[in-house]
């Protein structure tokens, strides 16, 4: 290039009087952009772009109830009439037992609870990078951050509805034990549960847009596939311990069972294996799910 | 000599596009169709299993929107990218921010880049001013405490203390730019990427940004801007790269690149063809598009004031006769759009020099991106003078901010239509005349 010399002799005078902190100071490792090229500190630049995290949950959370008349109560009024239903229908009408002493709308409540989490979180996630798209076509950030925030929104409606049940075990005058104080680690795991399969699908929703019919569908289908409205024990009863196993391949059951054994206490007994299996088909999602998206969100952008 | 910042080598980004092929005749039986659907339906089952990328019709053609392309740029200059419409610009603006990917190549950055492809970019209409800042902020990548600190400033700057608790759904067009504008004017990062994001707001308000983007350079930070305002390069950059169908034509100064530009608009432009209809007693000779301030332009925004410029040879007009002077406009298809003579104007022209210049100023065109053939006429004394019969050139129209709404873009996502139109959106009944 000819005119380099030219250009050198102009520019020189500003970088040299640019002085303080504005200038470019100690030299870092640069950033290098290549096709098929994933970055080095991925987790890194995550964990720098954390206030983009929260900005984006607050943001989701705000405009959430906005415009409607009775705002929150959504919130307490959904998982609760669901609850009702359930009552009559199961504990009711198909007369299924609960174990032990429970009440059968605390039995239905406590697998409601995780439910609810999962699928708001699932159909948030899966959606977030479509309803985010003037974002994902202007703007650089870890694109796992969309999909993750959207989550915060179900956990504030998962708070909300644990406070109903605590009403709910006064009102029973049901005592938890000791295990309710393992219920953090379950709901992290329902995090894990919905985040996973959420990655994947909003991943392959960006360039698929079927995906987004396929979600709605999946939960009223989980629904009742899950073991919200009855106890997992009476499928065990029925099928045997291997076709339970089975079931439990759906990883809603062990979260479900893992639920109901913090809060309700020693007759809603785990079974083990199966949850081995719940929490391994679990994992195996998330490392899906992870994988996926990694891999595809380099070309987000051009297929939003 | 101080170090590069950016260092772009061989950079190529490919994108595929599909057509529908050209031999589907337009009349098919329903045994046809029901046919093809089952294939496109089988071809796309197989994409979606291969994780191949769907695309609606079926020939499929590679399109590389940047090929080849390589530069450096060092600490504190300030870079202008020019060139037309679909040379590549924003998708090289867009690699570098990381927010696509390239097919082919590398590019290394050695410093935090923030880019500003849209003014507003996640602004939530629900959200107020306040909200929308800490919003907006944290997208762009300020963190909180950095917002905090530049708050006021930022709002001093937008110009809209009352408002800053009203939801943004509430503001004028006018407010949501300034706001959006003054979050990312306050943005403090190494290297600044800006695309064409000075084409909004009003004139007294472009001069405040202005001035800002020249304090961002002289701090020895470095800026790549896209522009098409040629004024604004020539201001503010110290060096331009003009970019022409996805290649570096010129990599060099302001005046280098900017003069490439317009020569190779020119060259583009002007009388063609001979095939000419008229008795000939005033000739078109050359044809370009000026601004408001008289300057050159290879492209118009949509709705902005320009002038057309139609320069003409006497051979025998004399200055008692009478001139009528009209143009059409034509789609590239050939359909004519828009059609004015001075006489519609009520005006009369005449014409005593040899050499001269008709200028026809247009407060604005209404229409999307494209580009517009242009199809003058002279008329003398009511009898046909002049009408080359394949036009004189054309006018590029480019969509920036045609709303004033802050986005770059016209959303034909409703759908397309010729012509744009400016209106105002209420809701309510008007009482019943009784």
């Amino acid at each position: 290039m000819n005119g380099d010399s030219l250009i050198q002799d102009r520019i020189a005078p500003a970088v040299t009087t640019s002085g303080g902190p504005s200038s470019p100071g100690p030299r870092r490792a640069p950033l290098i952009i290549e096709p098929g090229r994933t970055e080095k500190n991925y987790w890194r630049d995550l964990w720098r772009y954390r206030e983009l995290f929260q900005v984006l949950a607050w943001r989701d959370l705000s405009v959430r109830y906005k415009q409607t008349v009775i705002g929150i109560a959504w919130a307490v009024l959904r998982p609760f009439l669901t609850m009702v239903i359930f009552t009559v229908i199961f504990g009711k009408v198909a007369n299924l037992p609960a174990p032990g002493n429970v009440p059968y709308p605390l039995l239905v409540f406590a697998g409601m609870l995780p439910w609810q989490f999962f699928a708001t979180s699932l159909s948030e996630a899966s959606n977030s990078l479509i309803s985010n798209a003037n974002l994902i076509s202007k703007v650089y950030f870890p694109r796992l951050i969309v999909p993750a925030a959207t989550v915060v929104v179900g956990l504030v409606d998962f708070l909300i509805s644990a406070a109903i049940l605590a009403a709910m075990m006064l009102w029973y005058q049901f005592a938890p034990g000791w295990g309710v104080l393992l219920l953090p680690c379950f709901i992290l795991l329902t995090f894990f549960a919905s985040l996973g399969p959420g990655l994947w699908i909003t991943a392959l929703n960006v360039k698929y847009r079927d995906f987004r019919y396929v979600i709605p569908f999946l939960i009223q289908f989980g629904l009742y596939v899950s073991p919200v409205g009855f106890s997992s024990a009476v499928v065990r009863e029925k099928f045997g311990d291997g076709l339970f196993m089975l079931y439990s391949l759906n990883p809603m059951v062990g979260v479900i069972d893992g639920f109901r054994w913090c809060l309700l206490g020693g007759e809603c007994a785990i079974w083990w294996p199966g949850f081995a299996a719940s929490i391994g088909v679990t994992a195996f999602f998330l490392w899906l799910g992870i994988r996926q998206f990694r891999k595809l969100e380099r070309t987000f952008a051009d297929f939003i | 000599m101080s170090a590069p910042v950016i260092t772009v080598e061989n950079l190529g980004k490919r994108y595929l596009v599909g057509h529908q092929s050209a031999q589907r005749e337009r009349y098919s039986t329903l045994r046809d169709v029901l046919m093809r659907n089952a294939r496109d339906l089988w071809r796309k089952t197989a994409d979606v299993f291969c994780g191949r990328q769907i695309i609606q019709g079926d020939e499929v053609e590679e399109f590389w929107a940047l090929r080849d392309v390589s530069f450096e740029v060092r600490w504190g200059e300030v870079v202008g990218i020019i060139g037309r419409n679909g040379a590549g610009k924003t998708t090289l603006l867009k690699i570098l921010s990381r927010i696509t990917e390239p097919t082919v190549g590398r590019v290394t950055l050695w410093g935090r880049v923030a880019s500003l492809l849209e003014v507003g970019t996640g602004f939530h209409p629900e959200l107020t001013g306040r909200e929308n800042i800490y919003l907006n902020g944290a997208i762009l990548g300020m963190t909180r405490a950095e917002i905090r600190r530049k708050f006021d400033e930022i709002v001093a700057f937008a110009g809209v203390e009352k408002f800053l608790d009203t939801p943004v759904k509430r503001y004028s067009s006018g407010m949501y730019v300034r706001l959006a504008f003054a979050v990312a004017a306050h943005l403090e990062p190494e290297i600044l990427v800006v695309d064409e994001v000075l084409a909004v707001g009003d004139a007294e308000f472009q001069k405040r940004c202005l001035g800002k983007m020249q304090d961002v350079a002289g701090h020895g930070r470095t800026v790549l801007v896209v522009s098409h305002n040629m004024a604004l390069v020539r201001h503010i950059c110290t060096r331009a790269i003009y970019l022409d169908l996805g290649r570096v034509v010129v990599d060099g100064t302001v005046e280098q690149a900017l003069g490439e530009y317009l020569r190779m608009a020119e060259a583009r432009n002007g009388l063609k063809s001979e095939r000419r209809q008229g008795d000939g007693r005033l000739r078109f000779t050359d044809f370009w598009v000026e601004n408001d301030r008289g300057e050159r332009v290879g492209y118009v925004a949509s709705g902005e004031p320009c002038v057309l410029v139609f320069s003409y040879r006497n051979f025998g007009c004399r200055a008692q006769d009478k001139v009528d002077v009209g143009f059409g406009l034509h789609l590239p298809s050939g359909e004519r759009l828009l059609l004015l003579y001075a006489s519609h104007m009520g005006q009369t022209l005449s014409v005593a020099r040899e050499h001269g210049q008709f200028r026809c100023r247009l407060p604005g065109l209404p229409l999307p991106t494209g580009r517009y053939g242009i199809f003058p006429r002279i008329e003398i004394n009511g009898v046909e003078a002049d009408f080359p019969l394949d036009g004189v050139g054309w006018i590029d129209v480019e969509e920036l901010d045609f709303y004033g709404t802050g986005r770059r873009m016209v959303d034909h996502s409703h759908g397309f239509a010729p012509y744009l139109i400016k209106g105002e959106w209420s809701e309510g009944t008007i009482a019943q005349p009784t």
